[in-house]
């Protein structure tokens, strides 16, 4: 069963092809790496996923849905959620805001109700202040909740970001580069907090990253990608020994 | 209408075309390289006009020279205004730069009222301005040659300016990549000083030949050329000069043509430009000729 | 339900009652247009902080939908007979030229009204960012302006309305302030509240996390406009006369103030500086008015009080970038202890 299938998409920025026909397919409740040089058109397939850009051709299927072209915020309704490369928090709001705003989208109160507090608009409200809470003390940033978002250390402010991209309830999380700017022991910790997330949550996870060690540490499979195109396919070991992805990654002698 | 009408029409079309393109100029040059509206723009442009008024009736000066005097002076007003309201805020939020633009504007303004004073002034012009030509039935003054005349010099000089010369190539280069162009030894904030100098010195140009085509001067004079003006730009493509100008003459000239055609919407005149630049930002938000402003997303 | 915290606001909402009632009541006209102003002054700052400050939409179009409300609410509380005496040029429209409605329902027509031309006008703009969306809603503000002016059966043009039956009081404008504050502050609170501030802090991610953007923002502006109509209403009915050079980008500026003064986004803050602010632009208006100097009268100046507004509004933004209050809301026991020491300055 696969929650996420991209039939050859491609996307060109004028006379730029970022990414050539590309099929990816993400196995539900599988942990898929997407890896390739700088450039390589990893963003920008996220982008394409999450709606941000519409692929000049081919299509996104998630669910048995056709997401292509679809709204960013619809798709995330459908249960797509991600994390960003340069982390993109609500910088100036609580950490428990950041988590609270991103129920918003599962809240069912019309905007009236919400400004004078219906029975159940605080009812709901209740409900998703437990959630947030909750959800904080399963990533354990519970004791920061009252604390502004930029306030955060790097590596908790990505781990904010993934609570907050977890609290829209997805099938499916994009994590981009979640393990950047972390110490080895951090991204040690990085992996087995992803393989959590997956089972507690329940979900399918597609995760661009650098540290290789947390690759293939935590990925069933990997895609490999160079120049927007897709060179390689497979499990880690096969990855590790694939002639063309050395190639790219170490360039080759002439 | 008559073919002769319309040959009037059309030659007051390209002239207050050529005066929003020279206004336009400045705007464009300045958001290129701060993406900031310099509100204060359309009021350098008024004070261009007093210094001319001033300087040839307080202090007798002939008029070329005045017109020189002017130039500098809204020059310098123009270097004055970012030093003192734009500089400091460099590394802020652009809705602190953008307050402190209308702030400038505000301040220029109402400063001229109280020193002007609110009462209408006349703008001096030169006994050659006087001149009308009459081609047939059709009378065309004489400043309707000269303005797009002066406004395609002045064009050229500064596109000169912009491609061929150093300091073209590092306000380019600035407008490009702000931190790369400091990294690269550029000493941006005189780049930026002379940006403004040089899109301040463009207004007062446009601001002497509004003179001789629009003699009545108020302290709000700046206002609805400036707001027009921006939009000329935005409709050429901010940061791109050529569509400065090219969005200028368009709104000049269909400011002009429109209410030729449908007299009866002569009221609602300077609701067009916002019109044309809403209808721009939908359909085309980049401008005619594509912005030269990069974003990344 | 009624903790003490609640306790606290009812008693606060009391009070400040009980003071407007003694205001009221002693103060002479001069003054209770003041304290008038400064009530419609809040809500104008508060509605704008709500586009502005809470959503991040640079809006610079308010002044034109304060008119749409002014004129919407004007047209039906005025007399057929008064209607008949402004219109000379061209008669008003038929239908409305025997309407005569209540103020109340006339300030909510109003604003209702403006809400709705608000709404129209921003659906087209709101993915603008920023700068152009600042000029285009100045546009709007122009272009309403500009529309009011020629209308002539139905606002009568540049003329403008005279002879507003004088409705306005303290008792509408503070209600109405009042419960414009709370309203402000449960939205603020609420979850809509939350993802307009979400977007202000990143459009990009607030739309990643489901927030559909078109509509939160078309929300936000609606709202603002609805009480930029409401305030508009007011202000109507207190000047006794409209026209459409009221409603100039000046007075857009003159809420900017108000809001940036009070630091953007903050509702405690847009609430003080706009008493400040009303009640200085009045105390120094003799700035504008002409001075006797015994030997000669030198002109009028106007302008000179909106040179020291200007220059105010730089210092602010270049030096005091979070505003005058600072960033942080005012709490109710710092309010109480700057309301003391104010007391007793006054004393």
């Amino acid at each position: 069963m696969s929650i996420l299938r991209t039939d050859s998409i491609t996307m060109k920025f004028g006379g730029l092809t970022a990414v050539s026909e590309l099929s990816l397919n993400i196995p539900t409740n599988g942990i898929v790496g997407l890896i390739g040089p700088n450039g390589a058109g990893k963003t920008t397939i996220f982008n394409m996923i999450t709606g941000v850009y519409t692929p000049t051709t081919g299509n996104i299927v998630f669910d048995k849905i056709d997401i292509t072209g679809m709204k960013s915020h619809l798709i995330t309704k459908n249960g797509i959620a991600r994390t960003f490369q340069n982390i993109r928090l609500f910088k100036d709001l609580t950490v428990l805001d950041n988590v609270m705003i991103a129920n918003h989208l599962r809240l069912k109160s019309n905007i009236m109700s919400s400004i004078f507090r219906t029975p159940d608009y605080r009812e709901k409200e209740e409900h998703i202040l437990k959630k947030s809470l909750q959800l904080l003390e399963q990533t354990g940033l519970l004791e920061y909740k009252d604390d502004k978002a930029s306030s955060l250390p790097y590596g908790k402010q990505r781990k904010l970001e993934i609570a907050r991209a977890l609290a829209t309830e997805p099938k499916l999380l994009l994590l981009d580069e979640p393990a950047a700017g972390m110490n080895p022991q951090e991204s040690i910790e990085l992996m087995e907090f992803v393989k959590e997330i997956r089972d507690a949550f329940d979900l399918s996870i597609l995760m661009i990253e650098h540290h290789m060690q947390v690759i293939m540490g935590v990925c069933e499979k990997i895609y490999v990608l160079d120049y927007g195109v897709n060179i390689a396919e497979g499990n880690p070991e096969e990855i590790q020994n694939n002639p063309k992805v050395i190639e790219a990654y170490l360039g080759v002698d002439e | 209408m008559s073919y002769e009408i319309f040959l009037q029409h059309l030659s007051n079309g390209i002239a207050l075309g050529s005066l929003y393109a020279l206004i336009a100029i400045g705007y464009t040059m300045v958001y290129g390289i701060l993406r900031l509206i310099n509100f204060a723009h359309g009021d350098i442009f008024m004070i261009a006009t007093y210094v001319m008024f001033y300087g040839v009736t307080m202090f007798f000066m002939p008029w070329g020279v005045a017109v020189v005097v002017a130039i500098l002076l809204t020059g310098a007003l123009g270097i004055l205004v970012e030093r003192l309201a734009y500089r400091p805020l460099r590394n802020s939020p652009r809705i602190s730069v953008m307050i402190s633009a209308i702030g400038a504007s505000y301040l220029i303004e109402n400063l001229s009222i109280v020193i002007f004073g609110g009462r209408p002034k006349a703008f001096p012009i030169p006994e050659f301005f006087n001149h009308v030509s009459h081609i047939g039935s059709i009378s065309i003054p004489r400043a309707n040659f000269f303005i797009p005349v002066i406004t395609v010099v002045a064009l050229i000089v500064l596109l000169y300016i912009v491609n061929k010369t150093k300091t073209g190539m590092a306000m380019r280069a600035v407008s490009k990549d702000y931190e790369a162009a400091r990294l690269m030894g550029i000493n941006v904030d005189n780049i930026i000083s002379i940006t403004f100098g040089m899109g301040s010195m463009l207004a007062a140009v446009g601001g002497v030949m509004w003179g001789i085509k629009y003699p009545n001067l108020i302290p709000l004079l700046g206002l609805m050329p400036g707001l027009k003006a921006f939009i000329a730009a935005v409709i050429g493509g901010i940061g791109n000069i050529k569509g400065a100008v090219l969005g200028g003459f368009l709104l000049g000239m269909s400011e002009i043509m429109i209410i030729a055609f449908l007299p009866s919407l002569t009221g609602y005149r300077d609701a067009f430009a916002f019109i044309l630049l809403i209808a721009i930002l939908l359909f085309k938000p980049d401008g005619l000729l594509g912005k030269n402003v990069t974003e990344k997303v | 339900m009624l903790n003490k915290n609640n306790l606290i606001k009812i008693g606060l909402i009391v009070v400040t009652g009980i003071v407007l009632a003694i205001l009221n009541a002693t103060l002479g006209r001069y003054s209770l247009r003041i304290l008038n102003l400064a009530g419609i002054y809040i809500i104008l700052g508060l509605s704008l902080n709500l586009i502005n400050g809470f959503t991040g939409l640079f809006s610079l179009g308010h002044a034109g939908f304060m008119a749409v409300g002014a004129y919407a609410s004007a047209l039906l509380t005025m007399s057929p007979a008064q209607k008949s005496v402004n219109f000379f040029v061209k008669p008003i429209v038929p239908i409305l030229a025997n309407v005569e409605i209540g103020f109340l329902p006339a300030i909510i027509i109003g604003g209702f009204v403006a809400a709705i031309v608000g709404a129209i006008l921003a659906a087209p703009i709101l993915r603008l960012k920023d700068d152009y969306l600042a000029i285009a809603t100045l546009g709007f503000g122009e272009i309403i302006r500009v529309i009011f002016t020629n209308t002539q059966s139905l606002t009568n043009g540049a003329l403008g309305l005279k002879g507003l039956p004088s409705y306005t009081n303290t008792g509408y404008t503070w209600t109405i302030a009042i419960l414009t504050i709370i309203f402000m502050f449960s939205l603020r609170r609420s979850s809509y509240g939350k993802a307009f501030m979400a977007i202000r802090e990143d459009e990009i991610a607030a739309e990643s996390m489901g927030i559909d953007l078109f509509k939160h923002k078309l929300l936000a502006f609606t709202i603002g406009s609805f009480f930029a109509g409401v305030g508009g209403a007011l202000l109507a009915h207190l000047m006794g006369t409209i026209d459409p050079l009221m409603f100039r980008f000046l007075m857009t500026f003159n809420i900017l103030l108000i809001v940036v003064l009070g630091e953007i986004g903050s509702i405690s803050g847009t609430i003080v500086s706009a008493i400040i602010v009303t009640i200085s632009m009045e105390w120094l208006r003799f700035l504008d008015g002409p001075i006797d100097l015994g030997f000669m009268v030198i002109h009028s100046v106007p302008g000179m009080r909106m040179v020291l507004f200007s220059l105010l509004l730089m210092i602010v933004i270049l030096y005091y970038q979070h505003g005058l209050m600072g960033q942080d809301e005012i709490t109710l026991e710092f309010l109480k202890s700057k309301l003391n020491k104010f007391k007793k300055k006054e004393a």
